[in-house]
């Protein structure tokens, strides 16, 4: 099929030329408006994601500052509601979501050798679905409060239990702006995951077999997956919503034989699987770095991709075990137990696998190195808070409490986010030609995980303590002062910390250490094109005969593929 | 950094060498990878509304209820599934590259697609204003409606895509070799065919009588 693409006579243009005729701003903005290139979209993808995580980190700060004290005066009561729904459902949707397809988007292509995704237009569709359901969520902050002077962003919570949506508790629009703009993002979502599903299986190079696929392409595929078959719960239970809340509807209203239990199964059959879309591009990114920086190939790469077969099958099973509080039947709660531990042999054999490929190695503390040793340790602690959680009669105790808050933010921040650190680390050489100052990222590093897990740690402690989470505030002498003061502190350590990388992505591009094609030494198709990769990202398709092309290409007296 | 193969013969190569010796190399259609794709998410989605309407089944506290109400589609239902039979016709038409009689098949399919809308429509009038069910009535209303309008509206988008076929067709803007684009349509309407399947199934066999 590639020999319409390959011309013999083609000569490709001198790849620092390419783009050099852009200089005004506005050819810049009409740039990105009409780009349909995978990688322009996969960096604007990852810069809207970080501008929003910039936006919803200041409200949980806001938040934290209210919680310092007992009896805190920061912020009013229906703010702090309105603040914990906008920070929850931005990063899960607006930060998490865009970042790891930005990842998908730039490197699925590279890393499989072609040209661009499958579908580049429904990729740009699907960006610009994003972008706009992003500033639909905050512009109901304008826009909600319409005729009916209530309240303006939405305060249900981000996953926006039924009957508080009903029209008689949530007067106004702020509801619907957070249901139509979830709505919105889920179409983007789902054009996105069936973009990446096609490119993966369509579009590779020559020799790249399924089993010869980076495990970055192959943790993404099954990630993918998870989006098209859990998105569309989603939008049913908004479409639902809709017409309860503008045609009266009786699905969620108890009074009409309704169902308010039926809005959680519904959303958590979205919502677990979507922590797995979340955290699969976390393992996805860890599998590339892990092998590079310990200088050995993967440990157990089929046992690896069985590995993430089974999380993406699992994880559609285990969706009730955030309701064990709200009275299932004792067969319902032993199999959302089962599910939910057995969930964990798999993750068990991903964090065994990453050890083994680290065990014996020669291992390269660079920065990209740094946090993803962060995410091991903390994303061990994240597991097995979460199996704690899954035995039922602990989570009846625990449910609702600063004990799952700490345990999620360890997943989702201790897991997702650094190895989306790690993954800029990794890969901004290559999108920018350029290095990341190492002293600026060395003091993000560590000020982050200090900060990261001051605030986190004490929150496991206030929540045995029988602190519940989305309280304004709280009373003293209940054991709560110290472990929330601690927390706060943290907020103010971590700020810095994101000051820095900030910082350092904007000093290096300009001032960094040239790059260089492949700085890291590793191993995939990405590294054996320029830094930055020309618009056709390959001059010509490359033709691969192992799972790492380029220790094939360096050392030809040793290949890899004599032993596959 | 060496690039040179050490083995004679054996190419070790990373830039594909137009002298290399050919193996085949086949991927699946990009099309259809992504029609089933869409196909999977689809499903997920309807799914959901007739669990929702299973769940809600017997659920209404006030009438109308199914048994009451609802008689089965039958001129409907045979309109879409014959619809099935002549967009295979179609394509078999189109294989033979005999494009007239694909635009008789195709334009059958229209008709009968759009048929079922037109039933659908007189059946919700007659609902609404003879036997007074709506969104808001009951529990039975709000997922009757759901179920069947979310059907209602693949239909209706389904008869979109084969109408932009016909017409392009028609004005000759399709090459002949372009199977692929009209076969990615067929399994559209395919789909929604099955879901139909599903629905009156559950709607018109299971809830009447339950």
């Amino acid at each position: 099929m590639f020999d319409t693409i390959i011309d013999p006579n083609f000569k490709a243009p001198e790849p620092e030329r390419v783009g050099e005729e852009r200089v005004s701003l506005t050819r810049i903005v009409q740039e990105l408006v009409f780009t349909v290139d995978h990688k322009k979209l996969g960096l604007m993808y990852i810069g809207s994601g970080l501008m929003f995580f910039v936006v919803a980190g200041l409200m949980a700060t806001m938040m934290r500052l209210q919680l310092a004290f007992p009896n805190g005066k920061v912020l009013e009561p229906d703010v702090f509601n309105r603040l914990f729904t906008m920070h929850g459902t931005s990063m899960v949707f607006l930060v998490g979501m865009p970042i790891i397809f930005g990842f998908a988007n730039y490197l699925t292509p590279l890393m499989i050798g072609t040209r661009d995704m499958a579908f580049p237009r429904l990729n740009a569709f699907g960006f610009w679905v994003f972008f706009f359901s992003g500033w639909l969520l905050y512009f109901s902050y304008l826009a909600a409060p319409g005729l009916y002077a209530a309240g303006s962003a939405p305060d249900v919570g981000w996953f926006a239990y039924s009957p508080l949506t009903a029209k008689a508790f949530s007067r106004g629009h702020s509801t619907d702006y957070w249901t139509l703009s979830l709505l919105m993002g889920g179409i983007g979502s789902v054009a996105t995951a069936i973009n990446i599903i096609v490119t993966t299986l369509c579009l590779r190079c020559k020799g790249m077999t399924l089993g010869r696929m980076p495990l970055f392409v192959w943790v993404f595929l099954v990630a993918a997956f998870l989006v098209i078959i859990a998105i569309p719960p989603l939008s049913a239970c908004q479409i639902m919503l809709i017409f309860d809340r503008y045609l009266g509807a009786k699905f969620f209203d108890t009074q009409a034989g309704g169902s308010a239990v039926l809005w959680q199964h519904f959303f958590w059959i979205f919502g677990h699987p979507e922590v797995y879309i979340l955290i699969l591009p976390g393992f996805a990114i860890a599998n590339e770095i892990v092998p590079v920086f310990s200088r050995k190939p993967m440990f157990g790469y089929p046992i690896m991709v069985a590995a993430t077969v089974m999380i993406g099958f699992i994880s559609l099973t285990v969706w009730a075990h955030h309701m064990f509080t709200v009275g299932m039947t004792s067969l319902g709660n032993t199999f959302f137990v089962v599910s939910t531990m057995i969930i964990a042999v798999p993750t068990g054999i991903k964090i065994f696998n990453w050890l083994g490929t680290m065990y014996g190695g020669k291992i390269r503390f660079d920065l990209p190195m740094l946090f993803c040793i962060g995410f091991l340790f903390q994303f061990l602690i994240a597991g097995l808070t979460g199996v704690m959680l899954s035995v039922a009669p602990f989570d009846w105790q625990l449910s609702d409490s600063y004990f799952v808050v700490a345990h999620f933010h360890y997943v989702l921040i201790g897991g997702l986010l650094y190895m989306v650190f790690s993954g800029i680390y990794y890969w901004y050489p290559k999108a920018f030609g350029r290095m990341l100052n190492a002293k600026l990222g060395h003091w993000h590093f560590w000020l982050f995980t200090i900060g990261f897990h001051l605030t986190f740690g004490p929150q496991h402690i206030a929540g045995f303590m029988g602190m519940p989470r989305r309280v304004f505030t709280y009373e003293e002498g209940r054991g709560w002062d110290l472990w929330n003061l601690l927390s706060t502190i943290g907020v103010l350590i971590q700020i810095p910390g994101i000051l820095f990388f900030v910082i350092n992505l904007i000093y290096s591009y300009i001032k960094g250490k040239k790059a260089g094609d492949d700085p890291w030494d590793a191993w995939t198709l990405e590294w054996s094109t320029t830094s930055p990769p020309p618009e056709y990202n390959f001059a010509k398709l490359p033709e691969v005969k192992s799972r790492r092309p380029l220790w094939d290409l360096k050392h030809p007296e040793d290949p890899d593929w004599k032993f596959e | 950094m060496s690039t040179e193969p050490l083995h004679a013969g054996e190419s070790a190569s990373l830039i594909n060498d137009p002298n290399a010796t050919e193996t085949p190399w086949r991927l699946p259609s990009q099309r259809k990878t992504g029609i089933a794709c869409l196909i999977v998410t689809e499903s997920a989605l309807f799914t959901i509304f007739v669990v929702a309407y299973l769940f809600y089944m017997g659920r209404s506290l006030n009438p109308p209820y199914p048994a009451q109400v609802l008689e089965f589609p039958w001129l409907g239902s045979i309109a879409l599934f014959s619809s099935s039979a002549t967009i295979m016709l179609a394509e078999i038409m189109l294989r033979k590259v005999n494009r007239f009689g694909f635009l008789i098949w195709w334009g059958l399919t229209i008709v009968l697609g759009a048929y079922f809308i037109y039933f659908t429509a007189t059946e919700w009038m007659h609902l609404i204003y003879g036997k007074n069910l709506t969104i808001s009535s009951n529990v039975f209303g709000s997922t009757f409606y759901a179920l069947v309008g979310l059907h209602l509206s693949h239909v209706f988008i389904g008869l979109l895509l084969l109408s932009t076929v016909w017409l392009l067709t028609f004005f000759g803007k399709i090459p002949k070799d372009h199977h692929e684009h009209i076969e990615v349509v067929s399994w559209y309407w395919h789909f929604v065919d099955a879901i139909w399947l599903v629905v009156v199934t559950v709607v018109y066999i299971i809830s009447v009588n339950y």
